[in-house]
């Protein structure tokens, strides 16, 4: 008797969840959040400026569920099969500073991974810009207790981050059947200037150059990409050697590196 | 159980309308919230200790991650009754834990607790030392600055985690330091190991009188390790030490009691595969967001909370691995 009205139960559960699973599905093709957010209508408007948007699951963007340290949080955007990429916004709706990177790919993939600073649980997303001027945006809930943004650097504690300030180290891998994987580190404290007096110091600018000078890529970071950031990003196989990444922060001083 | 389902079937009959099944599974979500608060508002730990041995006794916890449903009650504590009085071995997650343990310990052997011993600084291990403010607290000098850094910050995230069964709870940093070495409480001969590796200061206890040894957390059973603040290469180390031990029954920081060495291999293959299967990630050129995706051997599968626990351990040892890939 209980074996069946169980049964019956999870059934009824089982249905009920793939229809609304349907149901977000056709949110996903009109302009509904999928995350159910709150924030939407805002971020929509200081994010993307009201622009024309649609939710896309082929705009991918991996974060944990949990943020175990708020002042690293990995995230990985990567843009399906959509078309040319403009520019990718990464932006978290709850964050006190909400704008964290603009990508602008290029001509490289459509990849950027990194860690950032949170404060509390918030939608993480990436908006990727198409040609017709349409953003697709992914995104996805992240808990978090806090404690990132309103936290002084590591370094500004430290004697001797000066001596560092603006080192890049690098590398390129080769990879079969992949693009080459391009990895760097800038030394910088990245500080928010949300910790009680201890300024904004961030780096603004990178940009990723071919031996010939030639821009490929260039990324806008924001006070919340973590200390010391590491970016990865993902070019076309065996094609680039003499790579130059430049580029400067908030206070002026330059970044300029021929990368390895 | 039975009674609480007949709502929901009800609740649940089909609807071509959208708006009445999102209603209706609104119901549902807080008619689910509503049984946890009811749960909730008991908040007893329902304590019962096994015995290992004759006068040896263990409070083994769940092997989960905390949460308000467990109350953090993800541990083994221990007490050992001697001919001078109880000896507590770890105080749980929680004031509320300490009180209850205390009550159990002293209503069941109708002696007084002579001595309380804290094997490490993590939470799980020492937030009922309140419930013991009259008695020794004793750990070693790392085991107590390790409270004294990083006590409140715990304590603050416990209260997140597992939210009213923290009611009270405050950081009470053990009173006695104690030196490694043999000595002798109520017929009991006790001796103090230092080590470290899951934390920078692990206290082992080990009863030669009865042959019980309690590592602490540098070993669990059926539990994937948890790494936080962990150096692995030294946590190798500690477990070949307590692989020299002549113990008869050993108590794990988390996991059911053993006899044997299984839960030291188990917690030693697990650290020795994480670390090189993270080295070999760095080397392939993965970001951390996809270190955490990657795939887990069949052979963890039988840990428990192992895909909870991998990921925390990306996210808590791949930054610090990033920085010293370039350094």
């Amino acid at each position: 008797m209980s074996i069946n009205i169980k049964q019956r139960f999870y059934f009824k559960i089982f249905s009920s969840l793939s229809l609304i699973a349907a149901v977000n599905f056709v949110y996903a093709q009109t302009s509904v959040d999928p995350l159910d957010a709150p924030t939407w209508e805002t971020v929509h408007k200081t994010m993307l400026f009201n622009e024309e948007v649609v939710f896309d699951e082929r705009v991918k963007v991996v974060v944990p569920d949990v943020a175990e340290d708020p002042m690293n949080v990995p995230v990985s955007v990567r843009v399906g099969d959509i078309g040319e990429i403009e520019e990718i916004r990464v932006f978290a709706d709850l964050n006190p500073i909400q704008k964290i990177l603009n990508f602008y790919p290029g001509k490289i993939e459509p990849f950027i991974a990194f860690r950032f600073k949170v404060q509390q649980s918030t939608p993480v997303r990436a908006a990727a810009r198409t040609k017709d001027g349409v953003w697709h945006v992914g995104g996805h809930w992240l808990d978090a207790t806090g404690g990132g943004c309103t936290a002084p650097s590591v370094s500004s504690g430290l004697a001797n981050w000066e001596d560092t300030l603006g080192d890049v180290k690098s590398r390129l891998w080769s990879r079969k059947d992949q693009p080459d994987r391009l990895r760097f580190r800038i030394m910088h404290p990245m500080d928010t200037g949300l910790a009680s007096g201890i300024p904004a110091f961030y780096i603004e600018l990178l940009e990723l150059k071919d031996s010939n000078g030639d821009l490929l890529a260039h990324i806008e970071s924001y006070q919340p990409v973590s200390e010391n950031p590491f970016f990865s990003l993902d070019l076309e196989s065996n094609r680039y050697q003499g790579l130059t990444l430049t580029g400067h922060d908030n206070n002026g001083n330059q970044i300029n590196k021929v990368l390895q | 159980m039975f009674i609480s389902m007949k709502p929901t079937v009800r609740f649940f009959q089909p609807h071509d309308n959208v708006s009445i099944l999102m209603r209706t599974f609104s119901v549902l979500i807080l008619f689910i919230l509503t049984i946890q608060v009811s749960k909730a508002a008991e908040l007893d730990y329902n304590l019962i200790a096994e015995p290992v041995v004759e006068g040896t006794y263990v409070f083994v916890g769940s092997t989960k991650y905390f949460s308000k449903q467990n109350g953090g009650n993800i541990v083994n504590t221990a007490y050992i009754v001697t001919n001078a009085g109880v000896v507590v071995i770890d105080t749980g997650p929680s004031y509320r834990y300490g009180k209850q343990m205390r009550d159990y310990i002293e209503s069941t052997t109708g002696l007084s607790i002579i001595k309380v011993f804290i094997t490490h600084h993590h939470p799980d291990h020492f937030l009922g030392n309140q419930a013991f403010n009259d008695v020794p607290i004793a750990s070693l000098s790392g085991v107590i600055n390790g409270i004294k850094l990083q006590g409140n910050a715990f304590t603050d995230n416990l209260y997140a985690l597992i939210g009213d069964w923290m009611k009270e709870t405050e950081a009470y940093i053990p009173t006695e330091v104690i030196v490694p070495g043999k000595f002798s409480i109520g017929g009991h001969e006790i001796e103090i190991i230092a080590l470290d590796g899951h934390t920078d200061s692990d206290m082992v206890i080990y009863d030669h009188t009865t042959g019980v040894l309690f590592p602490g957390d540098l070993v669990f059973h059926n539990r994937t390790p948890a790494v936080a603040n962990a150096n692995i290469q030294h946590w190798l180390d500690s477990i070949s030490k307590l692989q020299e031990l002549n113990y008869k029954y050993m108590v794990p920081g988390h996991g059911a009691v053993i006899s044997d060495e299984h839960a030291m291999i188990q917690t030693r293959d697990y650290l020795s595969w994480l670390h090189k299967h993270l080295q070999n990630a760095l080397d392939r050129g993965l970001a951390m967001s996809e270190a955490l995706t990657l795939e887990l051997p069949a052979s963890f599968q039988s840990l428990d909370i192992l895909h909870e626990e991998y990921k925390r351990a990306v996210l808590q040892l791949y930054p610090d691995m990033e920085q010293n890939y370039f350094n």
